[in-house]
């Protein structure tokens, strides 16, 4: 009975202060830096470790398959369709279904569009089997490599980044609501702004996110909108971490919710009901208001609407180009070796996104901050948004498609198909019409 | 560990689709990886419903007759095999299959079965013969609502009188392949890997 005793108070005293440890330890090097918006550069230094164990790993996947003589296949990207010469004006041959068909069956094998809303292929591998179809046993070595990042990547970071997670949110919540109780002022707003840069701050590294920020001094301004395309909810976090803006969005239920609500007592965002979303006028009187009261924050916005796979730029919806505020656009590029950001609705929840985010080596990207555009005169709103995208496309080095990105879910409209058919028709019908003349 | 492609292509098959379609390894792979995308069901087959979410497919006025030649008479579902067997047909032609002992099976993309795919766009109800209002269904499909039914009767059977020889008002196979073996070589595609 007594052997037991001083074993148990040595198990105890252990536990104790190996918890004291870590605390103290992701307090000085995650937490107080992240207040401060300081840095020790672990990080970088992280990330370039990272990267020479991915080439690495990479070269003997490619050894492997030579010795095996297989061919890795490649991201495969479309060549030039010859586009028939339908300016020519020509009578109608059987042969002319043979345009078609090919142009038909050339999209079933691959076209520039679904690929968009699945994952981008990567020519290296970043020992992570969900963005690998290569992986096969090549080697013991790699193999054992692997099982290695399983276990520290479950075993070590993600507990850590939970932690995190957790108590930034927790601390967003708590803070606002107090900040609530102060009266309207400057106080309120400086300590709302520092509030809120805090927990983002605490946040990204609670994902790893290696950010660089270019271009600061184009940082969005009070009564300004900013753009940016959006490839995953991380997006807000990446950019809220860096400046204070005021989100947009619908209020949701359970926790999301409970953030939101706590958020908009400390400064005001802009939340809308469900029911309110599809008054568009309602909408767009709101953002006007809020643009126009120069003391508020600058409004954060999403203008494609959906998540992308951050390879290109769709459509941007043209309502918060019509609100006739300065623009500020912003480019953001996630790098994909270290972990895909894109976030798939149709294929997983918020929470499963989440894990599998916190469960990659790490999230890099980088941030543009674009100069300001104006809606020039004899511009209309749509042409406005087109320019802005061009310019956040061209930046991020991302394609710049004029497809909408609501066809991740929905169909595409038959007005296109109308025009192929009004283009084939004019070929056609020209013919007749000379005829008839001659 | 999530991984798209939940049964992967086993060697033995991949083997056999070589066999059958003339396609390369790497191009089986590759083609392997696109079904299974598009298979949102993930149930190893393609409705027509997994076509038709491809925009680039859906605006193609073609589009409906493009994925019914992938389907077998009657059925709903395909699966890889089929799949692969249809896309042979657009496989170019390479110069060592040209002169092939022609006792052999015909390959799936030897110019007769490329211009016998072809055919079948038109020919609906598979009666071996092209008839006017078979010519005129894919002609409306193409013009849409742009043309009138009168230009395009006249349309049709300007058509029909050119190509048709024994005077039975409609273009059979052969006469078929009279107006088409020229171009039907423009429905390759290459498939750069």
């Amino acid at each position: 009975m007594e052997d037991f005793n001083p074993f148990d108070n040595l198990l105890c005293i252990l536990l104790g202060i190996s918890f004291t440890v870590w605390f103290t330890l992701l307090l000085v090097f995650i937490i107080v830096p992240a207040i401060f918006g300081v840095s020790f550069g672990i990080r970088q230094l992280y990330m370039k470790t990272l990267l020479k164990i991915f080439e690495w790993a990479t070269h003997r996947i490619e050894r492997g398959a030579k010795d095996n003589n297989h061919l890795l296949y490649k991201p495969y990207s479309n060549g030039d369709g010859s586009n028939r010469d339908l300016d020519h004006a020509s009578e109608f041959e059987m042969s002319d279904i043979f345009y078609f068909c090919r142009q038909g069956v050339e999209s079933i094998m691959d076209d520039e569009v679904t690929k968009r809303f699945s994952a981008e292929e990567l020519e290296s591998w970043n020992l992570l089997t969900r963005s690998n179809y290569n992986f096969q046993h090549i080697s013991l070595r790699l193999t054992v490599l692997w099982g290695l990042g399983v276990v520290i990547r479950y075993g070590f970071l993600l507990p850590l980044r939970v932690t995190l997670a957790f108590t930034g949110v927790g601390l967003l919540v708590v803070l606002t609501s107090i900040i609530g109780f102060l009266p309207n002022g400057r106080m309120k707003n400086f300590l709302s702004e520092q509030v809120h840069l805090m927990c983002y701050r605490i946040c990204v590294r609670a994902l790893t996110a290696i950010i660089t920020y270019h271009d600061s001094e184009n940082k969005p301004k009070n009564g300004g909108i900013c753009v940016a395309n959006h490839t995953s909810p991380i997006d807000v976090i990446i950019l809220a971490s860096d400046g204070c803006y005021a989100m947009v969005g619908q209020i949701h239920g359970g926790l999301m919710g409970v953030i939101q609500k706590s958020m908009v007592k400390a400064c005001p965002h802009i939340w809308f009901e469900r029911s309110e979303v599809k008054d568009r006028h309602l909408v767009a009187k709101r953002l006007s208001d809020h643009v126009e009261d120069k003391t508020k924050l600058p409004i954060l916005i999403f203008p494609e609407g959906t998540c992308i796979n951050n390879t290109s730029v769709m459509m941007f919806k043209k309502g918060s180009f019509e609100i006739g505020s300065t623009v500020y656009p912003v480019a953001i590029k996630y790098d994909p070796r270290f972990g895909d950001a894109f976030w798939n609705s149709s294929q997983f929840g918020m929470v499963n996104y989440l894990l599998r985010m916190m469960s990659s080596w790490a999230i890099v990207c980088s941030v543009w901050y674009l100069p300001p555009m104006t809606r020039e005169e004899g511009e209309d709103a749509v042409q406005f948004a087109n320019r802005v995208k061009a310019a956040i496309a061209r930046q991020g080095g991302l394609v710049d498609l004029l497809w909408d990105g609501g066809l991740k879910r929905g169909k595409v409209k038959d007005t296109f198909k109308e025009e192929q058919q009004k283009l084939y028709s004019k070929m056609l019908v020209g013919t007749q019409e000379d005829r008839s003349r001659s | 560990m999530g991984s798209r492609a939940s049964t992967l292509l086993r060697e033995e098959e991949i083997e056999e689709i070589k066999k059958e379609t003339g396609f390369s390894h790497s191009q089986i792979t590759r083609l392997y990886s696109r079904f299974t995308s598009l298979d949102k069901g993930e149930n190893g087959t393609l409705s027509r419903e997994d076509f038709q979410r491809i925009p680039e497919l859906a605006i193609n006025p073609l589009g409906d007759r493009i994925i019914n030649a992938f389907f077998p008479e009657g059925e709903d579902q395909v699966n890889f095999r089929g799949f692969m067997r249809t896309l042979a047909h657009f496989r170019p032609i390479e110069d060592n299959e040209k002169n092939k002992d022609p006792i052999a099976s015909e390959p799936l993309n030897s110019r007769s079965n490329k211009l016998l795919f072809a055919f079948r766009l038109y020919d609906l109800d598979r009666d071996d013969k092209i008839s006017r209002d078979e010519l005129l269904q894919v002609l409306r499909m193409m013009v849409g609502v742009n043309i009138s039914d009168e230009q395009l009767g006249s349309i049709a059977d300007r058509t029909i009188q050119e190509a048709d020889q024994n005077g039975d008002n409609s273009i059979s196979f052969n006469e078929f392949i009279k107006v088409g073996n020229v171009y039907i070589l423009y429905i390759d595609i290459d498939i750069d890997i």
